[in-house]
């Protein structure tokens, strides 16, 4: 627990790592001072972009005690304002779901490559970044917790798919080998309380360890304090549930 | 990409952008989450130009009420254009 006469130290910076194929992309790590040990948390990005919004909450988690890092999954699509390179790719269909992968699999080989790593890492995504973050950690065993805010198309029908998502994310849950954090919002039309609903219904068919939470009250994205879809009570509730969960499985475990 | 619906026309003309006015070469409509308008999924229509960069964009982004309406607005606007031969004329020109 926090206590006023505490010191305390970060450093938050741009920098470049290897991610999927070998590429150099770009990644804003924000990381605590000091020896450590401490755990590392990957930020997947939502679809508005690589913003501010993930920039904040990348030193959020840093002062929580986690190096953290959010690689930029549209580094590919060229440089501009957030928005505009977000516009780019939100026109091509997204970013190929096994790009993504790999990025995240490279930020996470960085993270355990730290000197002060504790040897756990998790990821954290929300919007298309929860879903990503559910497709990483079910493809890659690599995490050690999981937490899923409103990933939408993790249930996806046949005529979803897309050469960018070729397999729904649901389809690999027999994979999932680390426990999983959900928050969702009953107004939610993507992921719907139904579609959620199917998710849990896999994740209990292959005995995995989870939590789900239903907000009422609230829709998509209720954590953007700068959207009027911000629900404050939700997402104060939201926000201690998934450092409660973290400290448990990254730094007690 | 929550909802992953979005095509691209090729168009011609031209947009003001944040640096002036630039040539127009594409036009991404989508229905998704929108950066700015206050609605969860909106319209957004991105009148950009793919080869000079992200930046060459002129965006808006429409409630679907709005989107119709201008829809209407845009075809009722050619159709009296075409009916006073003005768009002969402009292609004749």
């Amino acid at each position: 627990m926090y206590k006023t006469d505490i010191y305390e130290s970060m450093l938050a910076e741009t920098i470049t790592l290897q991610g999927f194929n070998g590429d150099m992309i770009n990644a804003y790590f924000a990381r605590p001072l000091g020896p450590g040990p401490f755990p590392g948390m990957v930020l997947v990005h939502h679809m508005p972009g690589w913003d501010e919004w993930y920039k904040e909450i990348t030193c959020r988690f840093a002062r929580q005690g986690y190096a953290t890092l959010s690689p930029n999954l549209y580094f590919r699509a060229g440089h501009g304002t957030p928005e505009d390179v977000a516009a780019k790719v939100r026109a091509a269909g997204g970013v190929p779901d096994d790009q993504v992968v790999g990025d995240l699999a490279g930020a996470t080989r960085f993270l355990r490559s730290l000197p002060t790593s504790n040897g756990k890492v998790g990821i954290f995504g929300t919007c298309s970044g929860g879903r990503h973050a559910y497709l990483a950690a079910c493809r890659v065993q690599i995490f050690d917790a999981l937490v899923d805010c409103w990933g939408g198309r993790v249930v996806m029908k046949d005529e979803d798919l897309s050469p960018t998502q070729p397999v729904a994310p649901l389809s690999y849950t027999k994979d999932l080998a680390c426990p999983l954090l959900g928050l969702f919002g009953e107004e939610d039309q993507s992921p719907t309380p139904e579609q959620v609903a199917i998710h849990e219904q896999e994740l209990k068919r292959y005995g995995k360890q989870y939590e789900f939470h239903m907000y009422p009250g609230a829709g998509h994205g209720f954590f953007y304090h700068q959207r009027p879809m911000y629900r404050q009570e939700q997402a104060v509730d939201g926000w201690n549930k998934v450092f409660a969960f973290l400290e448990t499985h990254l730094k007690q475990a | 990409m929550c909802t992953m619906i979005a095509q691209q026309v090729k168009i011609d003309g031209c947009g003001k952008g944040a640096s002036g006015w630039f040539t127009l070469r594409e036009a991404d409509v989508s229905y998704d989450h929108p950066f700015n308008a206050p609605f969860e999924h909106a319209l957004n229509i991105d009148f950009v130009n793919e080869v000079q960069g992200p930046g060459a964009r002129v965006a808006v982004e429409l409630s679907v009420e709005a989107a119709r309406t201008l829809v209407e607005t845009i075809q009722a606007v050619l159709t009296r254009a075409e009916a006073g031969g003005y768009i002969e004329k402009e292609a004749t020109a």
